[in-house]
C-alpha cells in the first residue's frame, strides 16, 4: 500500500525527504474521527430507541442472509472462473419469477392437497413450500448451466475481457428479454407467498423454545470446544468431527435463533418503555433456509469429491487438468451449484419483500459481489460473513444516517474494506507472480 | 508550409474540414431535421465518452465502469452554470471556475508538500488531497462568490450578449470538464490501488453513487434547480455543430498528442505490464491517475455538450445500466484503437437511437434492448478484439516505435 512519490528533486540537488510517519497517522485520526462519528450517530440512535434499533438490526440480518446465497454463488464462481459473472443477479430474478409461476399460476404449493385431500395444513404449507424452493432451484440452476454452456464455455480461451462483455450482454439480455410483454412484462407484480405470514409477538414465543435454542447452541459450542481441544492433544478423527457439517449448522442455526428468540421473547418495562419485539416467521425461515444451504454447500465443497475437484481447480486449473479433473465438468457444476442458491435466495427474497419485478437482481446481485469482496473472494465463511456485514452497513445507514444513501454506503464500505484488507476479511494473499 | 507537413496531417485537416462544412452546410440548409441533429451531437458525445475510456482501459488497462458519473457531473455542473447565468447568477461561473483553479493551485503545493516525505500512504495523500478540495471550494463559495460576483456580472454585461454568452458556454464546459476531473482525481488516488476487477465494480459503485446524489439534489445537496429526480428544465440550447467538432476534435488532438509522447508510453507500458513498467522507472500510480483523470475530463467535456444539446437533464439518462454503453462501444470498436471508438461510438447512436427507433414498427421498441446483447454475444464469439482491431488512421496511428502485433490480453492473472 505504501506508495511514494519518488522522483529525484530538481537542479540535481539531493532533497532532505522526511519520514511521512506523522502525515499517515493525521490521516488515520481524520478517518477514526469519521468512524466515531458514526458509531455517535448509531450510538445516540441506538440509546434514544433501543428497540426500533434492534428491529433494524434484525431487518439487517434477514438482508444479509439472503446476500449470503448469492454471495456464495459469486465467490465461488469468482473463484474458479476469475470472471464477475453479471448475469448471477438474473439468475437470482428468474428463481424469483420462476416461484411466482409456481405459486400464483399453478398452484404447486397446494400440491400435497391434490394427491391427499386429508392433510393438514401446516405439514402441506412446509412441503408446498419446500417444493416451490425446490423449484426454483432447479430452473436457476438449469438457467446458470444454459448460460455457461452457451455463453462462457466457447470464450474460455479468449481475453478475460471478452468474457466479461458477454457476462454483461448476457445480463441484459436475460433482463431484457424478461421485460417482452409475454415473458415477465416489465411491471412490478405483487408476489403472493406461498404461505401466511405470521408475526410472533413476546408472548406467542414459548419460554421453553428460547431455553431449547439456547441448550442446544450450547451443547454445539461445547462440543465444538471439545474437538477442537482433544484434536489439539492429538485425536485426529476429532478434527474432521469438529468441521462436521451437522455441528456447523447446529452452532450457527441455534447461535442465531437463540439470539433472536431472546431478543424477541423477552419482555421489560423500564421507565414507561416497553421493550416487546416480534419476529416474523419469514425471517426465521430466511435464517433457516440460508444457514442449511450454506452449510450443505460447505458440506459438499469440503467433504466430496467435486468439491476436492473445485477447490483443486480453483487453486490451480491447468495443473488440476493434469491431475485428470474434469475442469470444464467442475465448472458446470459450480454453476449450477452458485444457480441453484442463486434461486433460493430469489423466492426467499421475492417472499421478504413481496414484490417481483424483472430489474430486481441488478442491485441485489451487485451488493451480493460487494459482500463477497469484503469477505474475501473465493472463501464460503467469507461470503457468510462479509453479506452479514453488507445487510447490516445497508439497513442501519438508511434507517438513521440518510435513507437514499443506502446504495451508497454500500459501496463505500468495498472501498474503505478493500482498503484496510486488500484482499478482503477471510480472503488469502494472491501468489506473487512475477 | 503544407509541404512540411505530412501527408497523414493533411489528409486528416482535410477530411476534418469536408466532415465539418458538409455537416454544417445540411443543418443550415434543414436537410437534417432536430431529431437527426440531435442523433449526430449525442453521437459526438459518445464518442468522446468511449475516448475517454478507451484512454482509460484500452490504453492503460484499468477497467473501469465509472465513464457515466463523470459525464453526469460534467453534464449538470455545466448545465447549473448556465442555468444560473441565465437567471443573472453568476455564482456558478465563479465557484466552478476559480473554485476549480484555487483547487488545481492547492494540488500543486499538497503535491510538492508530500514530496518531502517518504512512506506516505494512500489514504494520508488522498486525505490531504480531499481537505484542500474542501478547502478550495469552500473558499470559492463563501469568499470569491461575493467578492468577484459583480465584477464577472459587470465585465459579462459589457459584452455584447452574444459574444458573453460563447464565452459563459465555453466557461460552462471548461467548468464541467474540470470538476470531473477532479472527482475523478479524488476517487481514483485510493481505489486505482485496488486492482483490475476490484476497480471496475468500485467504479461501477462510483456510478451508484452518483446517481443517487443526483436524485436527491435538491434535499441532500443544496441545489433545488436540479429538481432532484423530477429532472433539470430551463437549460439554455446553446449547443452548435461548432461546438461539438471543436470539442471532438480537442478530445481528438489531446487524447492522440499524449499517447504519442513518453507520457502516452508510459500509460501503454503500464496496461501490458505493471511491473515491469515500474522496474524501468515508471510511476504506475501516478501514470494511472493520470490517464484516468484525462479520460474522465473527456467525458465532463461531453457531459456539457450534451447537456446544452438535450437542455433537459434526468438522472434516470445517468443510470448504471447506461454505463455500460461506453465499455460496449469501446469493445465494439477495438480496445486501444481510437478510430474504432469514434465510428462506433457514432454508429452506436445513429442505429439505437436513430434508425431502430424510427423504423421499427409499433410495440418493437422494447426488443432493441434484446437484439443487441445477442448481437454483442455473437461479436463476442467471432471478433472479440473488435470490429477495427487495432486499426488507426494514418493521422492517428504511432510512427514511432511500432506497436507490437499480439492480442491484447489485459490482466490474464488472478487478483
Amino acid at each position: 500500500m505504501a506508495q511514494t512519490f519518488s522522483r529525484p528533486a530538481k537542479n540535481g540537488a539531493m532533497m532532505q525527504r522526511h519520514n511521512g510517519m506523522l502525515l499517515n497517522r493525521f490521516s488515520q485520526g481524520f478517518f477514526i474521527l469519521l468512524g466515531l462519528f458514526v458509531v455517535y450517530v448509531l450510538g445516540r440512535a441506538f440509546l434514544q430507541n433501543p428497540k426500533v434499533f434492534v428491529e433494524q438490526v434484525l431487518n439487517g440480518l434477514q438482508l444479509g442472509f439472503i446476500y449470503a446465497l448469492i454471495a456464495l454463488g459469486y465467490t465461488m464462481i469468482y473463484g474458479i472462473v476469475k470472471l464477475i459473472n453479471f448475469a448471477h443477479g438474473d439468475v437470482f430474478m428468474v428463481g424469483a419469477f420462476t416461484s411466482f409461476y409456481a405459486v400464483a399460476t399453478l398452484q404447486l404449493h397446494r400440491w400435497p392437497t391434490w394427491l391427499f385431500p386429508g392433510v393438514s395444513e401446516g405439514l402441506m404449507i412446509l412441503i408446498g413450500t419446500v417444493t416451490v424452493i425446490l423449484t426454483a432451484m432447479l430452473f436457476s440452476a438449469t438457467l446458470a448451466v444454459v448460460i455457461e454452456r452457451f455463453a462462457y464455455k466457447p470464450l474460455r480461451s479468449k481475453p478475460r475481457i471478452a468474457a466479461l462483455i458477454t457476462a454483461i450482454g448476457v445480463s441484459f439480455f436475460v433482463e431484457y428479454f424478461g421485460a417482452l410483454p409475454f415473458a415477465f412484462t416489465n411491471n412490478y407484480i405483487t408476489y403472493p407467498r406461498p404461505f401466511e405470514v405470521n408475526v410472533y409477538s413476546g408472548e406467542m414465543i414459548s419460554p421453553l423454545l428460547v431455553v431449547g435454542a439456547w441448550v442446544l447452541f450450547v451443547i454445539s459450542l461445547l462440543l465444538s470446544g471439545w474437538f477442537t481441544w482433544t484434536s489439539r492433544h492429538g485425536n485426529v478423527q476429532a478434527q474432521t468431527w469438529k468441521r462436521h457439517p451437522l455441528l456447523q449448522f447446529g452452532l450457527l442455526f441455534f447461535g442465531f435463533m437463540a439470539v433472536v428468540l431472546t431478543l424477541t421473547g423477552v419482555k421489560i418495562e423500564t421507565g414507561g418503555k416497553v421493550w416487546d419485539l416480534s419476529v416474523s416467521n419469514v425471517m426465521l425461515i430466511i435464517m433457516g433456509a440460508s444457514i442449511l444451504l450454506q452449510t450443505l454447500l460447505q458440506y459438499v465443497v469440503s467433504h466430496t469429491r467435486i468439491g476436492k475437484a473445485m477447490r483443486a481447480a480453483a487453486y490451480d486449473k491447468a495443473v488440476a487438468r493434469l491431475m485428470g479433473i474434469n475442469v470444464d465438468g467442475v465448472i458446470t457444476a459450480t454453476f449450477a451449484l452458485g444457480g441453484g442458491l442463486a434461486g433460493a435466495a430469489g423466492v426467499l427474497y421475492a417472499t421478504a419483500f413481496k414484490q417481483v419485478h424483472h430489474l430486481m437482481g441488478i442491485i441485489p446481485g451487485l451488493k451480493a459481489f460487494v459482500a463477497a469482496v469484503v469477505g474475501g473472494i473465493g472463501s464460503i465463511p467469507g461470503a457468510f460473513v462479509g453479506s452479514l456485514i453488507m445487510g447490516q452497513t445497508e439497513v442501519l445507514a438508511a434507517g438513521f444516517i440518510s435513507t437514499p444513501m443506502r446504495d451508497a454506503v454500500a459501496f463505500s464500505l468495498l472501498i474503505v474494506v478493500l482498503l484496510v484488507w486488500p484482499q478482503g476479511i477471510f480472503g488469502e494473499p494472491p501468489a506473487e507472480k512475477v | 508550409m503544407l509541404r512540411r507537413m505530412r501527408k497523414s496531417t493533411v489528409y486528416f485537416i482535410a477530411g476534418g474540414l469536408i466532415i465539418f462544412v458538409v455537416i454544417q452546410l445540411l443543418l443550415s440548409l434543414g436537410i437534417l431535421n432536430n431529431y437527426w441533429r440531435g442523433i449526430i451531437f449525442w453521437g459526438a458525445a459518445i464518442s468522446m465518452v468511449a475516448l475517454g475510456l478507451n484512454l482509460i482501459y484500452g490504453f492503460n488497462g484499468q477497467f473501469s465502469l465509472g465513464q457515466y458519473g463523470f459525464y453526469a457531473i460534467g453534464a449538470y455542473a455545466s448545465a447549473d452554470i448556465t442555468y444560473r447565468w441565465v437567471h443573472s447568477d453568476p455564482s456558478g461561473i465563479v465557484v466552478v471556475l476559480f473554485g476549480s483553479l484555487l483547487t488545481l493551485g492547492l494540488y500543486v503545493a499538497v503535491t510538492a508538500f508530500l514530496r518531502r516525505f517518504y512512506g506516505v500512504t494512500v489514504m494520508a495523500r488522498f486525505t490531504f488531497y480531499i481537505l484542500a478540495t474542501i478547502l478550495a471550494f469552500a473558499i470559492a463559495v463563501a469568499g470569491l462568490v461575493p467578492l468577484l460576483g459583480p465584477a464577472v456580472n459587470s465585465i459579462l454585461q459589457v459584452l455584447p450578449a452574444a459574444i458573453s454568452r460563447q464565452i459563459v458556454f465555453f466557461v460552462a464546459l471548461l467548468g464541467g470538464a474540470c470538476l470531473a476531473g477532479i472527482a475523478s482525481f479524488l476517487f481514483g488516488i485510493p481505489v486505482l490501488e485496488l486492482g483490475s476487477d476490484y476497480f471496475g465494480i468500485a467504479t461501477l459503485g462510483f456510478t451508484i453513487i452518483v446517481k443517487v446524489l443526483l436524485d436527491n439534489t435538491d434535499t441532500i445537496l443544496p441545489f433545488p434547480e436540479m429538481k432532484g429526480a423530477r429532472g433539470m428544465i430551463g437549460i439554455p440550447q446553446w449547443t452548435t455543430w461548432p461546438w461539438v467538432f471543436a470539442s471532438l476534435l480537442l478530445v481528438i488532438l489531446v487524447m492522440r498528442n499524449v499517447l504519442h509522447s513518453s507520457v502516452g508510453r508510459a500509460i501503454v507500458s503500464v496496461r501490458e505490464d505493471e511491473r515491469a513498467a515500474e522496474l524501468v522507472g515508471i510511476d504506475a500510480a501516478t501514470t494511472k491517475v493520470l490517464a484516468f483523470v484525462l479520460g474522465s475530463v473527456f467525458a465532463g467535456l461531453a457531459g456539457g455538450i450534451r447537456a446544452h444539446d438535450l437542455a433537459f437533464l434526468h438522472p434516470q439518462s445517468f443510470n448504471f445500466i447506461q454505463s455500460f454503453n461506453p465499455l460496449i462501444i469501446v469493445v465494439f470498436g477495438g480496445l486501444s484503437s481510437m478510430t474504432g471508438t469514434i465510428i462506433t461510438g457514432f454508429f452506436w447512436i445513429f442505429l439505437l437511437e436513430g434508425l431502430l427507433r424510427l423504423y421499427l414498427p409499433e410495440g418493437f421498441e422494447t426488443w432493441r434492448l434484446v437484439v443487441y446483447p445477442l448481437v454483442l454475444l455473437v461479436m463476442m464469439l467471432l471478433r472479440p478484439e473488435g470490429l477495427f482491431g487495432r486499426y488507426e488512421i494514418p493521422f492517428l496511428r504511432r510512427v514511432l516505435p511500432p506497436l507490437p502485433t499480439k492480442t491484447v490480453e489485459i490482466q490474464e492473472e488472478a487478483v
